[in-house]
């Protein structure tokens, strides 16, 4: 009879926490360690920034280091739900590990916000309502880059990615709106360092521009190399190889350079420039598309929580999807599968000062979708 | 494709090949004279590359980044060597490679913590920029060009002091018999941190020329390691000549594989599935390489039985 | 000094001990991370046939583990997309069923491993430790560029498999099934150790001449135990694919590898119960100091290096003093 008695006590008790916690618990994972930190570390910096500025004391964050490991993820995810009972998870930076994370997280009735890698598949077929992407499907700067080429009247193509499923999507991407010809399709090892034998291909080549997709340092060595080979074909890519963190390690050689993307830091419109300007006074170093993906994850966060109580999951949902706050890209809204419509600036590295950094110069697709979304049934 | 272009691809495979050199010269010394598997190799380079960043963007020279490369992976061989190498010299190799793989991890994330998570900048000297256009029509980049002379006067370099030196007959002699050295008199484990330090030089000097034309960041000498002992193993462990040849074989076919088995598929297969299996090829090629020399030769082109 | 099967008695009833407490505290978690200890320390234990007692340093043994990983993610992806794997000659369909993923991967890491010993085993030392590594290699890239099975992104399974009579999905009973096969192969690795086979195999480590002079053929020996050790380490990648419910070309890095090396030599090299103490205390680590510090990698490394240094024969050798010989 005492163990009933106990066990009655217990289930009052765990009812009133239940009844007191309107605050919302996420769970970051993200990657803090190893050659791919600095992605993270931004993230992180970006959305803690949001929610201090929110004012709001009831979110709770707990950041976890995955290592860039896939493995790691799916473990601390687990640990995420399973002992810290979050209730929104986030952070996750590379497409492989939230295929790994996120359909299992959002069967299990969280909430996941991706604020960066958008594969293909949870756009698509995968999707599910309560996985939000806040930063862009894998496609979009490719699609928006293939548009802009042809508008401006350049004909042939030399496309280059590492040999993995999100380098052919984005290859994929590029070709789904360019109306060209591609004279050359490279496909690199994952990690090469070293790029003379595909730079002498593009020399060779009768192509107008040399389009490429090499994240992190894989783009920081071809840039330098191709910058020094005496090349002179044009450049363009999405933005993540010319970003605030890499354009620090390229330097000039990257000056001229086209790139697509959804946010810069000149970006005129309202609440950017303060966005900077606090990030800088926070942190000491420019903000990046990572650290703005960050913060306006941060953002909704805070404007869900306003809105709903986290405990009212369908309440909660819908006021996520509302996507109310002042995204720091301008306007930003979800479409049907839950990824963003929005412009895709195209945008050129220029010197300012001593800074190596980016200038919009126009807009290279507006209020864009991604082309998955009528595979998506919800 | 032009015989043109070929020719400057077998070009960059030797150029890729001496850069591959420089990385294995150190690792195949350190193993030949003191018998020590170090996986903290790729941490030394990534060291010098750190080093020559950091002084080169203070000061704005090049030439004093590769001295302060030189200098800070010489020390933290030494370091190394002395408080923990020192004492895997009787070990097996079971000790040393857990030994030197917490050695990377000390090694990377200390680098992280004092350098922060970020890709440093390091450009080649101005001097050296842009490209030459050599007899045939060939544009190439200079600073590669540099490269391979450098590369080929490392390897004289190192030859020479094996062969005509008093470090290199102690070295030798050390190689032969360790009980042997000692007993001449010679103070093995001030030659032991000497050779050691020398190797360390070698791959900080390799990862302040390699980081001027790719990203200098925290993992860089990983990939490198792992290459280096391709290298090595294929040319014959301990062997310098070995890791000659060794590097230059991986260098062309490593290269040529990139560019011609996409090429060579097409024959047989359509444009998209060739490019794809050719590349997944390529990016095999090297270790499968490195497993059929080890079938005919056990201990590499030039190892001793 | 403890006699070392005392020792293990208490480790294996430590394993037990602690996901049951964890059961009725209610902290799911920690059953999952005992279960992750459990399943690594499989893979330790099949590493250590060959390195232990074989003398045989694998620095490729994540090939194995990634592809008894892989034969469960591609029989289950087939299963839950209700496609054939194979319709000619005949028909292969996927399949959700543990004990059948089990023996596949068994049987493919098997054979894969007879393969690379065969030609592996013509190599020494050094040479052995880096053509390991080369096969390794070829399995990761492989995999990374090879689309039909998602690439780099490896493969989700959306519901653990089963197996007959438990309800896998829950965590306290899949460990129990991954504690039983963890049991049985200890067992079976103690047999085989006290076996003909295995003294003749560690005789041939300790001096192969002594081996021919009594007509034995060290290179079989080391082939068969080479064999016996992949397959081992494919059934835990099949079993940690099932806890992950995700593979990836991450199973097959050199990273892997090297955590296997590490669970062993920081249990003790040769000793039955070291892979097992080795892994669990990674794991205990990984999960403590990730917690305290961004940086935590740097204390990681210099346990790992004081534990090389300073502790030779690993924790069991500390506990329970000098190994006793076989002979």
């Amino acid at each position: 009879m005492k163990f009933r008695t106990l066990l009655a006590a217990a289930s009052v008790a765990a009812l009133g926490v239940a009844a007191q916690a309107e605050g919302v618990k996420v769970g970051m994972i993200t990657t803090l360690s190893g050659g791919g930190a600095g992605l993270g570390i931004d993230v992180r910096d970006g959305f803690l920034l949001a929610v201090k500025q929110s004012g709001r004391d009831d979110i709770e964050v707990v950041v976890e280091d995955d290592q860039r490991k896939p493995e790691i993820a799916v473990q601390l995810a687990d640990k995420l739900i399973q002992s810290e009972k979050v209730d929104v998870m986030t952070g996750i930076i590379w497409s492989n590990l939230a295929m790994a994370v996120v359909p299992a997280a959002t069967a299990q009735g969280k909430f996941y916000l991706s604020p960066n890698a958008g594969p293909s598949a949870l756009a698509g077929r995968g999707c599910h309502e309560n996985y939000f992407n806040v930063s862009w499907q894998n496609d979009a700067f490719n699609e928006a880059a293939g548009a802009w080429t042809s508008e401006n009247g350049i004909g042939k193509v030399f496309l280059m990615a590492p040999n993995y499923p999100a380098g052919k999507d984005m290859i994929a991407g590029f070709k789904r709106f360019f109306k060209g010809e591609v004279t050359e399709e490279v496909y690199t090892k994952l990690g090469q360092q070293d790029y003379a034998a595909e730079i002498a291909q593009m020399r060779a080549s009768d192509a107008d521009l040399v389009y490429y997709f090499l994240p992190g340092g894989m783009g920081i060595s071809f840039m330098k190399q191709y910058a020094g080979s005496g090349a002179d074909k044009a450049v363009m890519g999405p933005a993540f190889s010319f970003d605030q963190g890499i354009l620090g390690a390229i330097g000039e050689a990257a000056l001229g350079v086209k790139n697509t993307a959804h946010w810069s830091k000149d970006l005129d419109v309202p609440g950017n420039a303060e966005f900077v300007a606090s990030f800088q006074a926070e942190y000491g170093r420019l903000p990046s598309l990572y650290a703005a993906q960050g913060f306006d994850t941060g953002l909704l966060v805070a404007s869900a929580a306003s809105k709903a109580d986290v405990g009212d999951a369908d309440a909660f949902r819908a006021a996520l999807k509302e996507a109310d706050f002042q995204s720091v890209r301008g306007a930003f809204k979800f479409g049907a599968n839950n990824h963003p419509i929005q412009n895709i600036y195209m945008r050129e590295v220029v010197k300012e000062g001593d800074i190596v950094t980016n200038r919009v110069i126009g807009t290279a697709a507006t209020d864009h979708t991604d082309a998955y979304v009528g595979d998506c049934k919800m | 494709m032009s015989i043109l272009l070929l020719i400057e691809q077998v070009l960059n495979g030797l150029q890729f090949g001496l850069m591959l050199f420089l990385m294995a010269a150190g690792l195949t010394l350190i193993f030949g004279v003191m018998g020590i598997i170090n996986l903290a190799h790729g941490s030394l380079y990534m060291v010098g590359a750190f080093a020559a960043a950091g002084v080169a963007g203070a000061t704005g020279s090049f030439a004093l980044g590769l001295v302060a490369a030189l200098a800070a992976a010489a020390m933290a061989g030494a370091i190394v060597e002395i408080t923990v190498i020192r004492r895997l010299y009787t070990r097996d190799h079971l000790d040393q490679v857990l030994a030197t793989f917490a050695l990377i991890l000390i090694f990377s994330e200390g680098t992280r913590w004092l350098f922060g998570s970020f890709p440093l900048f390091l450009d080649v000297p101005a001097a050296l920029s842009g490209a030459v256009t050599l007899p045939g029509g060939i544009e190439y980049p200079l600073y590669r060009l540099a490269i391979i002379v450098i590369g080929l006067a490392v390897a004289a370099g190192l030859f020479w002091l094996i062969a005509r030196t008093r470090i290199g007959i102690r070295i030798r002699a050390g190689e032969s018999d360790r009980e042997m050295i000692a007993a001449l008199g010679v103070d093995i484990s001030r030659l032991y941190t000497l050779v050691f330090a020398l190797g360390a030089a070698l791959a900080g000097f390799s990862g302040a020329l390699v980081g001027a034309i790719q990203s200098v960041q925290v993992g860089m000498g990983e990939p490198v390691l792992i290459l280096a002992f391709v290298v090595i193993v294929i040319g014959g462990i301990g062997s310098i000549r070995g890791a000659f040849v060794g590097a230059i074989l991986v260098g062309l076919t490593d290269t040529l594989g990139r560019f011609l088995l996409p090429v060579l598929f097409g024959f047989v297969m359509d444009p998209s599935a060739a490019t794809s299996v050719g590349s997944a090829l390529a990016s095999m090629l090297i270790y499968i390489l490195m497993a059929a020399v080890l079938l005919f030769r056990p201990t590499g082109l030039y190892g001793r039985a | 000094m403890i006699r070392e099967r005392y020792l293990n008695l208490a480790i294996m009833l430590a394993l037990l001990a602690v996901p049951l407490w964890a059961w009725v505290s209610d902290e799911p978690f920690t059953i999952t991370l005992a279960t992750r200890v459990a399943i690594l320390a499989l893979a330790g234990v099949g590493l250590n046939l060959a390195l232990g007692l074989g003398g045989l340093v694998s620095l490729g043994h994540a090939a194995f583990f990634g592809l008894g990983g892989y034969a469960m993610g591609i029989l289950a992806h087939h299963a839950q997309t209700y496609t054939p794997l194979m319709e000619s000659p005949f028909l292969i369909e996927g399949t959700k069923s543990m004990p059948v993923i089990w023996l596949v991967a068994v049987l493919v890491s098997a054979l894969a491993a007879f393969a690379i010993g065969l030609l592996s085993l013509r190599t020494t030392g050094v040479y052995f430790i880096m053509i390991t590594l080369a096969f390794g290699q070829m399995f990761y890239y492989f995999t990374i560029s090879w689309p039909a099975y998602g690439g780099e992104d490896g493969l989700s399974i959306y519901v653990r498999n089963g197996f007959p009579g438990l309800n896998t999905l829950d965590p306290i009973q899949f460990f129990g099934l991954v504690y039983g096969v963890l049991a049985l192969v200890l067992v079976f690795s103690a047999t085989l150790a006290r076996s003909r086979f295995g003294l003749a195999l560690a005789a041939a480590r300790q001096n192969e001449e002594r081996v021919r002079t009594v007509g034995l053929d060290a290179f079989r020996l080391r082939l068969m135990a080479f064999t016996i050790s992949g397959a081992i380490t494919g059934l835990a990648g099949a079993l940690m694919a099932d806890l992950n419910r995700f593979v990836s070309p991450t199973m097959f890095s050199w990273h892997m590898s090297g955590e296997f090396i590490v669970f062993i030599i920081l249990g003790g090299v040769g000793r039955l119960f070291g892979p097992v103490v080795g892994a669990g205390l990674f794991i205990i680590l990984e999960h403590i100091l990730g917690g305290l510090s961004e940086f935590w990698m740097i204390y990681l490394g210099a346990l790992l290096l004081a534990v090389v240094l300073f502790a030779r024969g690993g924790l069991i050798g500390a506990f329970s003093g000098p190994e006793v010989g076989h002979d």
